[in-house]
């Protein structure tokens, strides 16, 4: 169709380009053109997180973004933050903490933790709550959540530390 | 059980068996984004369907014109009740033992009730499309209360007009259900006649939805070649709904396949058939390709799976000393348009009579009277036992209620009507026999761990305080003491939709000593992989991480009823159990058979068998694994496999003691949680990490339903809390850390002595919440004031008594 857009962007690293219309949500664009199906759709509203994404180095909600509006830009989801053989420090902490129950919102939590300590590598507990606050969960009344991110700063500090 | 020497608690603790705080298996793929949930299934060709619904609450359905929709370039179909009708489907059953219609057949009787079903391309041109169906209301006087219905001229239920029998008897009104009594009238209201106190209240148990983090959705493949119907979706009982799909469908039931994928949080909201899951199977019937549907988040809070909705007014009597002598409840029952509620048969009010909650109170009655509304149906367990929260909130209100008229500390009040602990098996007034508890030793615990004395005079001295004018902060302390009513259940009981509430579990052992082991349940977060596995890992001394725990295709598992009512452990579990159990019983005929002694002559021990007395002749389970598939036994057949359907000989009764203190702010009405104190005993604990998680998650959904969260209608039916701006799900920002604690009594019934926990805390937490609340303004003469308490709502309250003046 004549309405479409010649779109590029970087998803964890890999080049995509396609065309697609304008009003395509981002969301969609990942979990159905790219088949990156790790942030999910909980409300398509902005308020509960689980389609989270890093684009361009910010954390955003990828359900109310036009595919448009990330035209020529860098995301990361989930699915680039670890590997199998070397899962990211947040990703071993959820586990280890019990973070996660369902799994519904963790991609977008996990994500979104890992900006967040970019952003702040100590942050206090209060920080945690207030950074994360833009991702919901339904399952774990966010006691562990918090604990996992606060344990996986603490690692990543002692291993920064180690290394200096 | 014997006490274990070092080495065998070393070999028990290698198996990661009962009381280990396991790590998930689930989490690997979780963590990694590699999750199978329904709507990351795709399929070639598979098209998307998308509602045409009522912006209506009430309204009769003069035309529907879809040509224009039809035209749309990539639209394949446009589904209404016509086209339905030829195939019977226009209407379904119930779970209740209604109908509701899939699609409008004549009238909407909801706002967002389901009117088309469009199928197209992809979920773009769908929305599109939905847009483009032209549907010609007549608009018809809208009743949201339940009251008025039962006043009213307007028939909502046209199509049950005339009809005076209802499912569960008699209706007394044409907008009337049901009317559902248990215990004795007549022999309650002399009780409460002669009593020396008496104190009355109506609860409101506002309604609220489940809303997990998922939505309900589904896909359906009709293999034409094959006559296969292969049906993924968010179920929380998928071999029921195999059983209704084949019902309703005329497929024969071994030529339907439902698959539970990962699902993303159920908490009552996936147990129900939804028109949804319909039109996603005949839309794949009539276009010969796969179909998917998914909701969003307005449709699953405007149409799917409400809970509460229950007008409670209550009476307790007691003597002057503050033993109660009597209970009478009666409930309205707003179940909206249609009574789509997910009970038991014959519960068609739940399990509401264990509304005596912990308590030994000798006379009781209730009533509910089931009522139709212009609102949307369900009638769901939200993240509790089949109404259990609804009782649990009102008996826990009247105590604090009976509290004031008899002018005594509530906490005080509880204790010296406790169950007490030799009264188990206790036979309640309503007819439930609790199977064990231990009520003082949680209640004592729990008031000493919260220093309960200390609390109540830093209160007073608030009160003064605040008098004096030096603080605009009150503080309440919230008490709750719960019994629920779990594992339903047994089969001479409890049904749904004719089939019996038992549960199953297969074990297969493979030849070199690990396991698969499917079940009937299936899991939505709660970690049955690990925990299931567990379980096993104690019964047949195989450790946990050589089990895969398989759940959710009806292909593979055995018929189960699935996930919900928090039955998983108390029925499945047993099921596991006892099914491993047959597993040993066969082992040790092989063992017997390969140490050449006789089956009496071998002892278990952790994970082998032993001959007694000669420690040192022993077969491992590994051992005998690989012999039952590589030897000639004579009289046993070749391979380890087990079986076992378990119908539990009663429910289960999970307590626990709550306590909550809480600052208020009386001038903006913003409640703080300065401390949450919870003790569960939900008996024999199987991973203490994933009860506490449990715990947490189930106090978070009770602080917000108590604390803001509900499905709000104005007078025309409009649903005022659609998304996530208006319906309250708190962030890690509004939610404190608790403190979790527990006492161990276990079932007497079950094979392991588990009870089930995952919905203790929002049983328990919604009353201590809202009791919270109430307590702060105690000393300023308030006796009850309805959930739920967001920031407005209290201020309002405090505003009534006059603390703004």
């Amino acid at each position: 169709m004549s309405n479409k857009m010649h779109i590029k962007m970087t998803v964890n690293g890999k080049a995509e380009e396609f065309l697609a219309e304008p009003r395509e949500l981002l969301i969609y664009t990942l979990r159905e053109r790219l088949n990156v199906t790790g942030p999910h759709i909980g409300c398509e509203t902005s308020h509960c997180g689980a389609c989270t994404v890093t684009l361009n180095g910010k954390s955003v909600k990828a359900c109310t973004l036009f595919v448009a509006q990330a035209d020529g830009a860098e995301l990361t989801t989930i699915e680039g933050l670890g590997t199998p053989d070397s899962l990211h420090v947040l990703q071993e902490a959820f586990r280890e903490h019990h973070g996660l129950q369902c799994g519904y919102c963790t991609p977008g939590m996990i994500t979104r933790a890992s900006k967040l300590l970019e952003e702040n590598p100590t942050p206090t507990e209060e920080e945690v709550r207030f950074g994360m606050a833009g991702n919901m969960c339904r399952c774990t009344g966010y006691q562990n959540i918090v604990k996992s991110i606060l344990a996986a700063a603490a690692e990543m500090n002692a291993a920064k530390e180690a290394a200096q | 059980m014997k006490d274990l020497n070092e080495e065998q608690q070393e070999r028990a603790a290698g198996l990661k068996g009962l009381g280990c705080s396991r790590k998930r298996v689930e989490d690997a793929r979780f963590t990694q984004g590699k999750g199978n949930y329904v709507d990351d299934i795709k399929m070639p060709g598979m098209l998307h369907g998308d509602f045409v619904r009522s912006p209506y609450a009430h309204a009769r359905v003069k035309s529907i014109n879809t040509d224009a929709a039809m035209a749309l370039d990539g639209v394949v179909a446009v589904l209404t009740a016509k086209d339905l009708e030829p195939l019977s489907l226009h209407w379904m059953p119930t779970l209740a033992g209604d109908k509701q219609m899939v699609l409008a057949d004549g009238k909407v009787l909801f706002q967002g009730q389901e009117v088309a079903f469009v199928v197209a391309r992809d979920r773009f041109i769908a929305a599109d499309a939905v847009e483009l169906v032209e549907v010609e209301y007549e608009e018809l006087p809208v009743i949201v209360n339940p009251f008025e219905a039962l006043q009213s001229d307007v028939v909502l239920r046209e199509d049950l007009a005339g009809q005076t029998e209802g499912a569960h008897g008699p209706r007394k009104h044409h907008n009337h259900i049901f009317t559902w009594e248990v215990g004795e009238k007549d022999a309650t209201e002399q009780v409460l006649g002669d009593a020396e106190v008496v104190a009355e209240e109506t609860v409101y148990y506002h309604r609220t939805h489940p809303c997990p983090l998922e939505t309900c959705g589904a896909v359906a493949s009709m293999d034409k070649v094959n006559g296969k119907l292969t049906v993924w979706g968010t179920f929380q009982a998928p071999h029921v709904v195999r059983t209704v799909a084949s019902l309703l469908s005329g497929i024969e039931e071994h030529n339907i396949r439902v698959v539970s994928p990962d699902i993303g949080g159920g908490f009552g909201n996936k147990v129900g058939v939804y028109p949804g899951y319909v039109c996603a199977i005949v839309a794949s019937i009539v276009t010969g390709v796969p179909v998917k549907w998914i909701e969003d988040r307005m449709e699953n809070l405007m149409s799917t799976a409400f809970a509460r909705d229950y007008w409670m007014t209550g009476k307790i009597s007691a003597t002057k000393e503050g033993k109660i002598t009597g209970l009478h409840c009666h409930v309205t029952a707003d179940h909206g348009a249609f009574d789509a509620c997910a009970d038991p048969t014959k519960f068609p009010a739940g399990f509401m009579n264990i509304c005596t909650g912990s308590y030994d109170i000798p006379t009781a009655y209730l009533a509910v009277d089931g009522v139709y509304t212009n609102k949307a149906p369900g009638g769901v367990s939200y993240r509790c036992s089949f109404r259990v929260t609804e009782a649990a909130y009102f008996i826990e209100r009247m105590i604090e209620v009976l509290a004031i008229e008899l002018n005594m500390d509530a906490a005080e009040l509880r204790r010296i009507n406790f169950i007490k602990k030799e009264q188990f098996p206790y036979q309640s007034a309503l007819g439930w026999e609790y199977d064990s508890g231990d009520y003082h030793t949680a209640w004592d615990k729990a008031l000493k761990a919260v220093d309960y004395e200390g609390l109540r005079k830093e209160q007073a001295d608030r009160v003064e305080a605040f008098k004096r004018g030096e603080t605009r902060k009150l503080m309440g302390v919230g008490l709750s003491f719960f019994t629920e009513i779990v594992g339903a259940g047994p089969v001479k009981n409890c049904d749904i939709l004719g089939m019996g509430m038992f549960d199953s579990c297969e074990i297969r052992i493979h030849p070199t000593g690990s396991a698969i082991a499917r079940l009937g349940t299936i899991s939505q977060g709660q970690g049955h992989a690990t925990t299931f596995a567990q379980i096993l890992a104690s019964e047949i001394g195989i450790s946990a991480d050589s089990i895969t725990i398989e759940e959710g295709d009806t292909d593979t598992a055995p018929y189960g009823l699935g996930t919900y009512g928090s039955r998983s452990t108390p029925v499945a579990g047993a099921a596991t159990a006892l099914a491993g159990r047959k597993i040993r019983a066969k082992a040790q005929m092989i063992a017997a058979y390969l140490l050449e002694v006789h089956d009496n002559d071998l002892e278990w021990d952790v994970d082998r068998f032993v001959v007694k007395g000669a420690p040192e002749r022993f077969k491992t389970m590994k051992e005998i694994a690989y012999a039952a598939y590589n030897q000639a036994i004579p009289g046993v057949e070749p391979g380890l496999e087990a079986v076992s359907y378990y119908d539990p000989p009663n429910m289960t009764y999970p307590f626990g003691a709550y306590v909550c203190v809480m600052d208020i702010d009386v001038d903006t009405g913003v409640q703080e949680i300065r401390k949450f104190y919870a003790l569960d005993d939900c008996g024999t604990r199987i991973n203490p990490m994933i009860i506490e998680g449990q715990v947490h998650g189930g106090l978070t959904e009770a602080l917000a339903v108590a604390l803001g969260q509900e499905i709000a209608y104005d007078d025309m039916g409009n649903v005022k809390t659609g998304t996530f701006m208006d319906f309250f799900l708190p962030t890690a920002w509004e939610v404190p850390n608790y403190i979790t604690d527990h006492t161990v009594t276990p079932s007497p019934h079950h094979p392991i002595g588990a009870k089930g926990v995952g919905e203790s805390p929002h049983v328990g937490g919604v009353p201590c919440f809202s009791n919270a609340v109430n307590d702060a303004f105690r000393a300023f003469g308030l006796r009850h004031t309805h959930m739920p308490h967001d920031h407005w709502r209290i201020w309002q309250t405090a505003n009534r008594l006059g603390l703004h003046d």
